[in-house]
């Protein structure tokens, strides 16, 4: 049981990747942190296990099946800023409740994921730009539980917040890979990884 | 050199919105000395900004302020910025304050390209400084000068603020969340580009949630709780024997702490009781739940219930 990135090259133009020939294994029900400079290609690699950028070469499994197969929500991502990942006229509650669609038990299913990250009920009437980077990112958390995803890829997600939001946030990711959730995360912070991660691959 | 440069003397910040009054600075005393670098910190939204705004003269113009900014220079007469009206502040703001925002290329004209914007700049503020050097001072090629503000990478903007920043020799730079989307390396270069700046004589105010960088960076730390300081001191003292029960949360919650998170959130600032709430969010006997006051102790100080036994 792992997400499985096999022998990846991919970039924005043909002829200079930005990633070659990179192979990663994040297995179910831990934490692989990548650490790496800027530029070397770690937020490429997001976007591709994500799915939301197509590899010139190599493939994604998701437990040994094609990405591109699989449930669609079965692999979430957070992103460095969260005020870019949201809809500014969306109310917190309705952005938490996007994956859901029509599913039933929608607004209690909400609820419980907005307890999980620490949201108080008050925040879900309120509008992106009416509460802190923390609790928005708290929000996109949120969203990303709520689908349930096998494995969740964040990008620099703690890098605009406080320390205090960081443990909080990491520690809900941490719970959540005792039920048997995959994560990658991708940090510039060294000491948040070897604290966090299960191991750490620094890229050169 | 621990010449004060700046005094925040009970400093109250009130700004009227549509959900209520928020509370974003209580009492706030803060002195800023020539030479040093002072680290403001505490969780998002517990009015470090708005201490570094209200410096600045960059409040909204519907917040109140109570309370004394008094900017101090050997020689000549203090100048009191809490009531200060729009004339004086241009004589203030650039030449004697500077503020470096915390997303440097948002703050930048895209349509002009850097040494124009740094010319002007330099112009307006009679600066002794050519852009050249301004720019070579902070480290970066003078070929800069001709890219736009879209061509400089995140490390490249933040060096240029603080050349924007230094281009008035200010007595008092204010850099709020300077580091926070910067890698370890770029980090320490602009921590160092503060500190050449304290050396050469200003007083500067470092906002930021970076707090494992501070103690290597900073002289002093002042820790923000719900719009109160709740704990100053000599950085390396405060982070090494904690005082107060929030500091040691906070730094419980660094990685290097254990990754601790704190139960419960921050209050909103939104008409907050009269005095610290810490209690709220964990019980804090000595410290929080009655009235509060600063006890001073040497070089250090702490806010405890008043009355209880240091």
């Amino acid at each position: 049981m792992s997400l499985h990135a096999h022998h990846i090259t991919a970039g924005h133009h043909p002829g200079t990747p930005v990633l070659t020939d990179v192979t990663l294994t994040i297995p179910a029900g831990s934490i692989v942190g990548l650490t790496g400079p800027s530029g070397s290609g770690k937020t490429t690699l997001a976007r591709v296990l994500t799915g939301l950028h197509t590899p010139q070469q190599g493939d994604v499994t998701l437990d040994d099946e094609l990405l591109f197969t699989a449930a669609p929500g079965a692999v979430a991502m957070l992103f460095q800023s969260p005020r870019q990942a949201v809809t500014g006229r969306w109310t917190l509650g309705r952005i938490i409740a996007e994956p859901l669609h029509g599913r039933r038990g929608r607004a209690d299913t909400v609820r419980a994921a907005a307890a999980r990250v620490g949201l108080t009920g008050d925040l879900l009437a309120r509008r992106p730009h009416q509460v802190s980077d923390g609790q928005l990112q708290r929000a996109c958390l949120a969203r990303a539980l709520v689908q349930r995803p096998r494995y969740l890829i964040c990008d620099e997600m703690t890098s605009m917040l406080d320390p205090a939001t960081t443990a909080a946030l990491t520690t809900v990711i941490t719970e959540e890979t005792r039920s048997g959730l995959g994560v990658l995360a991708i940090s510039h912070h060294h000491g948040l990884l070897e604290v966090w991660a299960d191991h750490v691959i620094a890229w050169a | 050199m621990t010449i004060p440069a700046l005094t925040l003397d009970g400093l109250t910040v009130r700004i009227p919105t549509a959900s209520g009054t928020v509370h974003a600075a209580s009492e706030v005393d803060l002195t800023l000395r020539a030479g040093q670098v002072h680290a403001l910190v505490g969780e998002s939204g517990c009015g470090k900004s708005v201490v570094g705004a209200a410096i600045c003269g960059l409040l909204p113009t519907a917040a109140t302020v109570s309370g004394g900014i008094a900017l101090h220079r050997p020689g000549s007469a203090d100048v009191h910025l809490e009531a200060a009206r729009p004339r004086t502040w241009r004589k203030i703001r650039g030449r004697r304050i500077a503020w470096i925002p915390q997303s440097a290329a948002t703050y930048l004209t895209p349509v002009r390209t850097v040494g124009e914007q740094l010319a002007e700049t330099c112009r307006h503020l009679d600066s002794p400084h050519t852009p050249a050097v301004l720019l070579t001072r902070v480290g970066l090629e003078p070929t800069v000068a001709g890219l736009y503000p879209h061509e400089l990478s995140g490390g490249m903007a933040q060096r240029a603020a603080i050349a924007f920043a230094l281009a008035g020799d200010p007595q008092v730079i204010v850099a709020d969340e300077p580091t926070s989307n910067l890698d370890p390396e770029l980090t320490d270069h602009t921590l160092r580009l503060l500190r050449a700046a304290a050396d050469a004589g200003a007083a500067v105010l470092l906002i930021s949630h970076d707090l494992d960088t501070l103690p290597a960076h900073t002289d002093r730390v002042a820790v923000m709780y719900a719009s109160r300081i709740v704990e100053t001191g000599p950085t390396a003292d405060v982070f090494a024997d904690p005082w107060h029960p929030y500091t040691r949360d906070l730094l419980a919650a660094l990685p290097s702490g254990g990754l601790h998170p704190i139960p419960g959130m921050p209050p909103v600032l939104t008409d907050l009781p009269g005095d610290c709430v810490y209690h709220q969010r964990r019980p804090a006997p000595g410290f929080s739940g009655g009235p509060t006051h600063i006890a001073q102790h040497g070089d250090r100080s702490v806010r405890r219930l008043i009355g209880a036994a240091s």
